[in-house]
């Protein structure tokens, strides 16, 4: 029996300590398409990384044709034959689709000139062969995704790729660009060629893969022949777990509505979306990467345009900016937390009141620092920060810690209304349950919290009530033991809509 | 002990290699010239840098909020043109002496307040890159100056403007006086108030600042707009002292003297950190580097060699730091 054309085994990768690939072995064959799932967090993309020549595996083997190969960098493994479709497309934006395919391996003509004929030939060749309509002289800033994805693809055919991995690449095509896609996987696999198909849409996974792996928790759970698993079957090992004693006791929230959105739309976000969410309520807010989440939340914030019925405590509260957001009881925990949450040249007290600064100003403009202080101190207290210096910048705390003054810093205005956007992105287990704490206590207080989450089990362990989104809109609403994650994997997936809404 | 320790722990380490740097710098000098450490070539190396020093303050707030102000040079000859033309046209209409030259002044922080605020609508309203949007600014306001006073310079008509100008109440240069007072007023304000730790936040990460619901438009506009005002002060003080502008000559490389003090201060270029009594020691340490170069008898011709590798060394140091 001949050898499969990639084996991994006993794969494993640390991140400081923490492992997020746990011992996976796999073999990719040839003509075959594999389709390879898990949730956010699962360890899909660092197994990506690490078949792509990006990341080094902290041990484990791989092996090509039976025999054990290492790859230093990326180029490396393109040479090998191991080419990746990025879900965010590497393309110079100003080069033309020729000059990308071949950027960084150029052909050459007497050692140092461009061989531009050679490559422009080879480029028409590929594109024809892929069925774009695209020149090998467009510019890419004028193509569509579609277009770029091809060109992507095309950059993996110019080096005779054996292994083509395919990370999400539907997420930003039509229905028909889809089809196109799948038949253009299809011919592939019938040229020998082996493919990784890597979504979160079950049902596409379903129609085009030849053998499903599932991975969870950075674990292989699941691996089957496509004709014996379902999508519901699929979700159910993506998510199926024990819920940990990690997450507060849930409550009932009976409270009279402090937040109700009616009809709100973003162009190009989300379209009109309506909840409502009770004091004391913690309102989930499920769906996959890009469904819309995070946009809801910033416009909410007044950080983006919007359009439709905002009520805080029944009186209007649609906000322009992000200053107006806030006096009308908003609060934002954004989901980046170095990008858009704290600055970690600042202080941890400094931090603390960014969003709250006036109300530590004595006079008018002058900081009353003794104030500022004595409060950061509280904060630190109650969320157990770990830091003798409120001064030290954040830059010298950890993840956890970091977190904790950037939801310091989100509650300090007394918010009525709480969003949170990926709390525990990035933290270990013991902040995280911290932090679960935390937002339980809040909403115990009377504050209403809206918490979005990729982690299911974030949503399903600390939500009574859950919205899912899909594509910019609300598909369903779960309530009391209907919050279950099967259910909300089969909408945000767009498997089923509406359930008990 | 305690106490001591968490102080020496707040002190801004980049502060305080800027005045580590000046005090060594005025030891070599001392040692190197007799003549240095004279209470009048002190007193005159104040003076000097003190036209300079003033715009460096606003400089500051303009480099902290992660932009840059290329225009201040020229900006301080076309206030000064205006400052004089109001000057001798009021005292020409028969308005007494003193009230023509508070006119005068008044004239020059309007004008320049002024052209602060347009840099920084530019660059706020009208998203425009800074280094752009100044660069523009720095040919317009000297080439406004020079047809004004068709490439020639404007005297002033009154004695009085310029005897203030080389005033020195308690034998203190008035320029020095009003460098240490604005130091002292903005430092303050940078230090102590909402706008100043807003500026920090908006050069340290803009989009946090947005997200933390700081007008971050606002703030950038005003650290343009002090900056303008700190021109017009600057200019007057200027046209003061030779009691008239030239408006080819007056503010010439002021933007590169500005940009420098407040880098050797400490200030990091790329936003979000300095001092502004980090840049009054950068703008003196200037200045001493350029009295010790005169008294040793280099060329001035090699002074901007010097300024020069002043600079860069400071940034590379910086980045060495980080």
């Amino acid at each position: 029996m001949t050898p499969p054309l990639f084996r991994v085994r006993r794969l494993r990768k640390e991140f400081a300590g923490n492992a997020v690939l746990r011992d996976v072995d796999a073999e990719i064959r040839r003509g075959e398409i594999l389709g390879l799932i898990g949730e956010n967090g699962a360890g899909k993309s660092t197994f990506m990384k690490i078949l792509s020549g990006i990341y080094e595996p902290t041990s484990g083997t791989l092996e090509l044709e039976g025999r054990p190969i290492a790859f230093d960098s990326p180029s490396d493994a393109r040479r090998a034959g191991v080419s990746i479709v990025p879900q965010e497309f590497n393309l110079a934006k100003d080069l033309s689709v020729e000059e990308n395919v071949f950027l960084g391996a150029e052909l050459l003509k007497l050692r140092r000139v461009l061989d531009r004929t050679g490559m422009r030939v080879r480029t028409a060749q590929l594109l024809a062969e892929l069925g774009a309509n695209v020149s090998p002289q467009d510019r890419i800033e004028g193509l569509s995704a579609a277009q770029k994805q091809l060109v992507e693809v095309c950059k993996a055919l110019a080096f005779d790729a054996s292994l083509l991995i395919l990370d999400e690449p539907t997420t930003m095509l039509t229905r028909r660009e889809i089809d196109r896609l799948f038949a253009l996987m299809r011919s592939l696999k019938a040229r020998g060629m082996a493919l990784v198909y890597v979504s979160h849409k079950l049902a596409e996974v379903k129609a085009i893969c030849d053998r499903v792996m599932v991975l969870k928790d950075g674990e292989l759970v699941r691996e089957a022949p496509i004709a014996e698993i379902e999508p519901p079957e699929m979700a159910r090992c993506m998510v199926g777990r024990e819920l940990r004693e990690i997450f507060p006791p849930k409550r009932k929230a009976v409270g009279p509505v402090v937040l109700e959105v009616r009809g709100l739309s973003s162009p190009g976000a989300f379209t009109d979306v309506s909840f409502t969410v009770r004091e004391g309520e913690i309102l989930g807010f499920a769906g996959l990467v890009g469904a819309g989440r995070t946009q809801i939340a910033e416009a909410l914030m007044g950080l983006r345009p919007s359009s439709g019925v905002v009520r805080v405590g029944g009186k209007e509260a649609r906000a322009r900016d992000a200053k107006q957001a806030v006096r009308q009881g908003f609060g934002y925990l954004s989901e980046d937390r170095q990008g858009s949450g704290i600055l970690t040249g600042f202080g941890i007290a400094e931090n603390m009141t960014l969003v709250s600064l006036r109300d530590y100003a004595s006079l008018p403009f002058v900081i009353d620092r003794d104030k500022e202080v004595a409060k950061a101190r509280t904060w630190r207290d109650r969320f157990g920060i770990k830091a003798s210096n409120l001064a030290a910048p954040l830059e010298s705390l950890s993840g956890g810690n970091q977190q904790k003054v950037f939801l310091a810093k989100t509650l300090d205005p007394g918010p009525r209304v709480v969003m949170v956007d990926e709390p525990t992105r990035g933290v270990d287990v013991a902040a995280k349950q911290e932090i679960y704490r935390f937002l339980a206590e809040l909403a115990a207080k009377g504050a209403a919290v809206v918490l979005i989450s990729s982690e299911l089990e974030e949503i399903i362990g600390m939500c009574d009530r859950v919205v899912v989104m899909r594509e910019g809109r609300i598909v369903g609403e779960l309530e009391g033991n209907h919050v279950e994650e099967r259910e909300i994997m089969y909408m945000a997936t767009g498997l089923r809509t509406g359930a008990n809404a | 002990m305690n106490a001591a320790l968490s102080f020496l722990q707040r002190v801004d380490k980049e502060r305080y290699a800027a005045f580590v740097a000046l005090a060594i710098l005025t030891v070599v000098s001392a040692l190197l010239s007799p003549f240095f450490l004279q209470w009048q070539n002190l007193l005159n190396i104040i003076r000097q840098v003190s036209y300079t020093g003033i715009i460096a303050l606003g400089m500051t707030f303009v480099i902290v909020s992660g932009g840059i102000d290329l225009s201040v040079g020229s900006m301080a000859a076309f206030v000064g043109c205006l400052a004089i033309l109001v000057l001798n046209g009021s005292f020409e209409a028969g308005w007494p002496e003193g009230t023509a030259v508070a006119a005068a002044v008044a004239c020059a922080m309007f004008a320049g307040l002024a052209c602060g605020l347009a840099n920084g609508l530019l660059v706020t309203k009208g998203k425009i890159a800074p280094f752009i949007v100044t660069l523009g600014t720095m040919a317009l306001f000297r080439s406004l100056s020079l047809y004004m006073a068709n490439a020639g310079e404007f005297r002033s008509a009154s004695s009085l403007f310029g005897e203030l100008g080389s005033s020195a109440p308690l034998g203190i240069p008035l320029p020095a006086f009003i460098l240490v007072g604005l130091a002292a007023a903005l430092a303050f304000i940078f230090g102590r108030t909402r706008y100043g730790r807003y500026t920090r936040a908006v050069g340290s990460n803009s989009r946090v600042a947005l997200y933390s619901a700081i007008d971050v438009d606002t703030t950038r506009l005003a650290a343009y707009t002090v900056t303008g005002a700190m021109v017009g002060v600057s200019s007057v003080l200027i046209s003061m002292r030779f009691n008239s502008v030239g408006s080819s000559t007056l503010g010439v490389n002021y933007e590169l003297d500005a940009i420098a003090a407040v880098i050797i201060g400490g200030t990091s270029m790329s936003g979000g950190r300095g001092t502004v009594w980090g840049t009054v020691v950068g703008a003196i340490t200037l200045g001493v580097i350029n009295n010790m170069l005169n008294m040793v008898g280099i060329s001035p011709y090699l002074q901007g060699t010097v300024k020069g590798l002043v600079i860069i060394g400071a940034v590379f140091i910086q980045r060495q730091r980080q």
